[in-house]
């Protein structure tokens, strides 16, 4: 249950020095990407921010933002983080206490009605709700009735902010993120499949710290963490200036740490901090390890035209699309060589050097 | 000086594993140092906010090298604070208690500020010595 202490009383119970405090805030600073002048006014304000009551409820998802979170070593400041908020109800690691947990839920509710923060992972079925019932209750119904009395709301994973794998193509369930149900609370997005621990905490650092959610882009994501596109700022990136790129996993190119274009990395339309801030406390990320980004902050990622073709292959079938136009009649038959040109020409425009016949063979054009 | 450079740069497996960041990183403090000596004015680089390559952080670091003033902290976790070669220019790393990589910071100021002992420490500090006055008497 939320209590009057402040993070810093709850530090300082901890033996946790004022020095170590600001440590403290130089990390969280650096994790929410502000300049490192902005940690005095960091702990000013964490000085005296309150412990939020925290409502986590768990949708379609497959663990793996809980996962991420959890499985971070500690003592981190994703630990700091969570020993700070009162974390009151957290649907999957609360699970074997049955309807216990569901009576510690509704109390928190009350206690803190209008000043709650929920988290939730995973995507909604409204297809049909009964595709995912927790307790016999449907997560479209537990939704809307814990989001009521929100403060503000964190989707936390790509399910939940933008569907996700539950969303992909033909779609079963009729997934839907928390944004397209709820249109009357704040809402924050912070994709990944999964987010890197540090965002998530950073998330709720910067909900501790200025008492509101940051600054958001059109996807509803932090611009703190979001705002950078990771083609910009990976360390490849020189190679791809220079054409230099890996055509296959095990050679020449690829041993030299060439750029990833090629083998279908989604860096170049991707945001999010991989590049810098990076995973398992900062030792590495995909691009780093010899694979290409998959673009899993982005909404969609699983339909993004398959995770091993470049950017510039054309997503749809263009002979088919030709074949029906045909078939048709030929206005449409018009239409689609239309689209057919402009795909082509698109992907000429944008990366000259790359063709579907040139990746399917494996050939260096 | 920078005898360590090429050293450095194969630490990155290729000569071509570069994002050219290190120059750039060493031009903004060249041009912090300026600005501390000239106008009293600190300035904190955040490495992590930065693309450096695999290598690429280690060469720098080399490249700063280590001078006169190493110290060690013991507050959640370890931190170091080390000046450079170049007086002014301190690399400042922390730590958690597993010896995980926290943060690493580049700071051109005449201490960082990490180093000051804090006014609510020494406010306990101050609870605590009489304390040790009555044990030991």
């Amino acid at each position: 249950m939320a209590d009057d202490r402040t993070l810093a009383d709850i530090l300082r119970s901890q033996g946790i020095s004022r020095r170590g405090f600001l440590k403290f805030c130089a990390t969280t600073a650096s994790m929410m990407a502000l300049s490192p002048a902005m940690v005095p006014k960091i702990a000013e304000a964490l000085e005296s921010a309150k412990r939020p009551s925290v409502i986590w409820l768990s949708f379609q998802e497959c663990t793996g933002c809980t996962e991420s979170l959890t499985r971070s070593h500690a003592p981190t400041i994703e630990k700091l983080i969570f020993d700070v908020i009162s974390l009151d109800h957290h649907h999957t690691l609360m699970a074997a206490s049955g309807h216990a947990v569901d009576e510690a839920m509704h109390e928190a509710m009350e206690a803190n009605y209008g000043k709650y923060l929920l988290i939730v992972d995973g995507s909604i079925p409204v297809g049909n709700p009964a595709y995912s019932v927790i307790g016999g209750v449907s997560n479209l119904d537990q939704l809307k009735e814990v989001a009521k009395g929100a403060a503000a709301i964190v989707s936390v994973g790509t399910c939940s902010a933008y569907g996700g794998l539950p969303y992909a193509h033909p779609n079963p369930t009729g997934a839907a993120s928390v944004s397209d149900i709820i249109k009357d609370k704040p809402i924050i997005n912070v994709p990944g499949c999964p987010p890197i621990p540090v965002v998530i905490t950073g998330v709720l650092a910067q909900f501790l710290t200025f008492g509101k959610l940051p600054e958001m882009d059109e996807l509803g994501r932090p611009m703190a963490f979001y705002g950078q596109n990771i083609h910009d700022r990976c360390y490849r990136r020189p190679f791809y200036e220079r054409g230099q790129f890996a055509e296959t996993f095990d050679d020449e190119g690829a041993r030299k740490g060439w750029c990833l274009f090629k083998l279908g990395c989604k860096g170049p339309v991707t945001y999010n901090a991989c590049a810098t801030t990076k995973w398992n406390e900062g030792t590495s990320w995909p691009v780093e390890a010899g694979h290409g980004c998959l673009g899993c902050s982005q909404p969609n990622f699983w339909d993004m035209g398959g995770f091993y073709n470049a950017l510039s292959t054309p997503t749809i079938d263009l002979t088919k699309t030709a074949a029906v136009g045909l078939a048709a009649g030929a206005a449409v038959g018009l239409a689609a060589g239309a689209l057919n040109r402009s795909k082509k020409s698109k992907a000429a425009r944008e990366h000259e050097t790359v063709t579907v016949k040139d990746l399917e063979k494996g050939e260096k054009s | 000086m920078n005898g360590n450079a090429s050293s450095c740069g194969q630490a990155a497996g290729s000569d071509d594993l570069i994002t050219g960041n290190v120059n750039p990183i060493l031009n903004e403090i060249r041009h912090a140092l300026k600005k501390l000596l000239e106008e009293g004015e600190s300035t904190i680089i955040d490495l992590r906010a930065l693309p450096l390559g695999p290598g690429e952080e280690l060469q720098l670091e080399s490249l700063l090298g280590i001078g006169e003033v190493t110290a060690n902290i013991d507050a959640m976790g370890p931190s170091t604070v080390n000046e450079t070669l170049f007086a002014g220019v301190w690399l400042v790393t922390h730590r958690n208690t597993e010896d995980a990589i926290l943060g690493k910071f580049i700071e051109i100021t005449r201490y960082p500020s990490i180093l000051e002992s804090q006014a609510a420490d020494m406010r306990s500090a101050l609870k605590a010595l009489p304390g040790l006055l009555t044990e030991n008497s």
